[in-house]
């Protein structure tokens, strides 16, 4: 149990036989968090639950369709929304723990497991490529601004983390639209984001979701970056490190990089929130047929099980990731210590 | 720096004065031009959402719900339309100032439901510890987990999309964060010596919060809060954005910009407008509150 008594985790002073401790510790952590995770998630869906419950209007409510007593009855006993409340949230719970989301109102006869699992690949293409931009771009934008504190680029780095930082993402979403949807695409506003079009095409209509979605972490993460690599220049090992001579390169690779990069890993993620809420405005500025798209159009509607399903989606991903980067900041900082 | 605010030789050792720390705050954040650019823009963007509806009733500005259907669709620079009309010939310009009405007091009011509930559980945690703070603590982190937007467009579908709803939906989210910040502040201001000597004379829970420990914390706090206002303005600008929000016809800057979007290629001034000013405004709050952090934050202070 190395880390509870404060010894240091790596080195050569730490015999081998510790590891399994500390592998030990890490294990109940885990464990720790992960069964914290389950009063979270049943809070969400508490929550999420009764608000969705008490909103006005019901999921047979259209525009230009009035339904007869008999039917909204009907309709009623076969969802199961004429029993009390509490039955209800109690079948509901005992159906999520089967992964059992129950059935969408707005499209009858399919069940919510299979509209997310549709809408799913496109958030995620999304979110997954403007991951890799943000860290590349954020990153390098922040390194670079940092070696060269003070010149034209380092201001342009920060003037740009600072506009990124209080624009909303639907107002760069539209700007991109405005400014090159007549140069670039010969795009209609209705159609901006065509999910067959083939692997070129397809790589050609992401480039404005993502860089939508990448602005903001792009600003933060470069100012962030910048203001750890500004930090880690200062620091007498990278003194040493020039001093015996090392060629730039290798001072900053191996020295500034390394140590600068782990404030990075913090941000990681309140990054995976911002990508997941991101996505929210961003599908429905550029109308890509994703999962956030798919939970506005239900809270129109008041598709509860649509509702219910992406909220606790969400919130557990949310939840998971956290752990992760939380598990992945004890390897790459050995300062840190679990509690 | 406190040597750079007020240099050796300019202070009047003869008759020493008592610089407090509000006056040195005021005289850090004065340097920074950015952040008083800023509080200028936004003190004449709360004059002009105050007395809007003073112009609209003297005809300097027109009635932003006022529809003239034969001049629709103006671009900016039209005679009595400076930045033009809508597609029912409303005006933009009065649109927009009364739009800042909305996201003025959205931002700056729900500042005031995060101070009330963030603030009286972070000192409850802080102040107290042991199980209340663990209990306020867990529940605090059970919010944390809720992704923020997610849960106001719940809220705001449930109690319905009305000014007061949308208020009172963002500072549910909003105030885990300033929780988290005050409960920090107290558990190290308690440990100071003056807090100590205050309850050694027998001062009261109560007191010893509002006298000491609010006072000490309050730098932190108010930059917390500053920065608060640009998200709110952002959150309630998306709900009219997805349609979840307010709705047409009153004006604010994220229904304007719902309204235009759906012409966005033919008109986009109808959605550059509002995005601009909602841009400008949430820069002018982000700056004022990278000003008042420096100048407020004791962390900063070398």
């Amino acid at each position: 149990m190395a880390l509870v008594r404060g010894a240091p985790l790596r080195g050569a002073l730490i015999p081998l036989r510790k590891r399994s401790g500390r592998g030990w510790t890490l294990g109940i952590y885990v464990a720790r968090r992960l069964l914290w995770m389950i009063p979270v998630l049943l809070f969400v869906i508490l929550i999420t639950f009764f608000l969705a419950h008490i909103a006005p209007g019901s999921p047979w409510d259209r525009e230009g369709r009035q339904l007869s007593d008999a039917t909204i009855r009907n309709l009623n006993s076969k969802y199961g929304l004429d029993q009390p409340i509490w039955t209800q949230f109690g079948l509901y719970l005992w159906n999520v723990l089967h992964f059992d989301f129950g059935t969408s109102y707005q499209h009858p006869g399919q069940s919510v497991n299979q509209l997310i699992l549709e809408s799913w690949p496109y958030t995620v293409k999304l979110g997954a490529a403007s991951f890799l931009v943000i860290i590349t771009v954020g990153i390098s934008l922040g390194v670079v601004a940092a070696l060269r504190q003070n010149s034209f680029v380092d201001y342009a780095a920060v003037a740009l983390a600072t506009v990124g930082a209080s624009v909303p993402n639907f107002v760069v979403g539209i700007v991109l639209i405005v400014l090159l949807s007549n140069f670039l695409y010969k795009f209609t506003a209705g159609n901006f984001f065509l999910p067959t079009g083939g692997y070129p095409q397809d790589l050609l209509h992401m480039i404005m979701p993502v860089a939508t979605l990448s602005f903001l972490p792009i600003a933060f993460l470069a100012r962030l970056t910048r203001s750890a690599t500004l930090d880690s220049l200062r620091q007498d090992y990278v003194r040493t490190a020039w001093a015996k001579g090392l060629r730039e390169r290798l001072v900053v690779t191996r020295h500034v990089l390394k140590n600068s990069l782990i404030p990075v890993v913090t941000i990681a993620g309140p990054l995976f929130a911002a990508l997941i809420t991101g996505s929210v405005i961003v599908e429905t500025v550029f109308q890509v047929p994703g999962i956030g798209r798919s939970y506005v159009q239900s809270i129109e509607a008041r598709d509860y099980p649509m509702i219910l399903g992406t909220t606790v989606l969400y919130a557990g991903l949310v939840a998971l990731l956290n752990l992760v980067v939380d598990v992945a900041y004890v390897f790459i900082d050995p300062r840190v210590r679990l509690e | 720096m406190a040597a750079t605010a007020l240099l050796a030789q300019d202070i009047d050792w003869e008759n020493p004065q008592q610089i407090g720390l509000w006056t040195d705050a005021w005289m850090r954040f004065r340097r920074n031009r950015l952040a008083v650019g800023s509080l200028a823009f936004v003190v004449l963007l709360i004059t002009l959402a105050l007395i809007a509806p003073l112009l609209e009733r003297f005809g300097l500005l027109q009635d932003p719900t006022a529809q003239d259907v034969v001049s629709n669709y103006l671009g900016p620079g039209a005679a009595h339309h400076i930045l033009g009309t809508d597609d029912l010939g409303r005006d933009v310009l009065s649109k927009v100032i009364f739009g800042s009405q909305v996201s003025l007091s959205i931002g700056i009011l729900v500042q005031a439901i995060v101070l009330v509930i963030g603030g009286s559980i972070g000192l409850a945690a802080g102040y107290f510890g042991g199980w209340i703070d663990n209990l306020l603590m867990r529940f605090t982190d059970i919010m944390y987990a809720f992704p923020d937007l997610l849960f106001v467009l719940i809220i705001v579908a449930a109690l319905g999309p009305t000014l007061l709803n949308i208020f009172v939906a963002i500072g549910l989210v909003s105030w885990v964060g300033l929780a988290r910040l005050v409960r920090g502040q107290v558990l190290s201001i308690k440990e100071k010596e003056f807090v100590e000597a205050a309850r050694a004379a027998g001062s009261s829970p109560i007191k010893i919060i509002l006298k000491h420990l609010l006072p000490n914390s309050l730098g932190p706090v108010i930059v917390t809060l500053t920065f608060g206002i640009p998200a709110a303005i952002f959150t309630e600008a998306v709900l009219d954005f997805l349609g979840v929000g307010l709705r047409p016809p009153q004006p604010t800057w994220g229904v304007m910009v719902f309204e235009g979007y759906a012409a966005v290629d033919a008109y986009p001034y109808l959605v550059i407008i509002p995005c601009v000013a909602l841009s400008m405004t949430m820069l002018a709050f982000n700056f004022i509150g990278d000003g008042l952090r420096d100048a407020l934050d004791p962390r900063m202070r070398r």
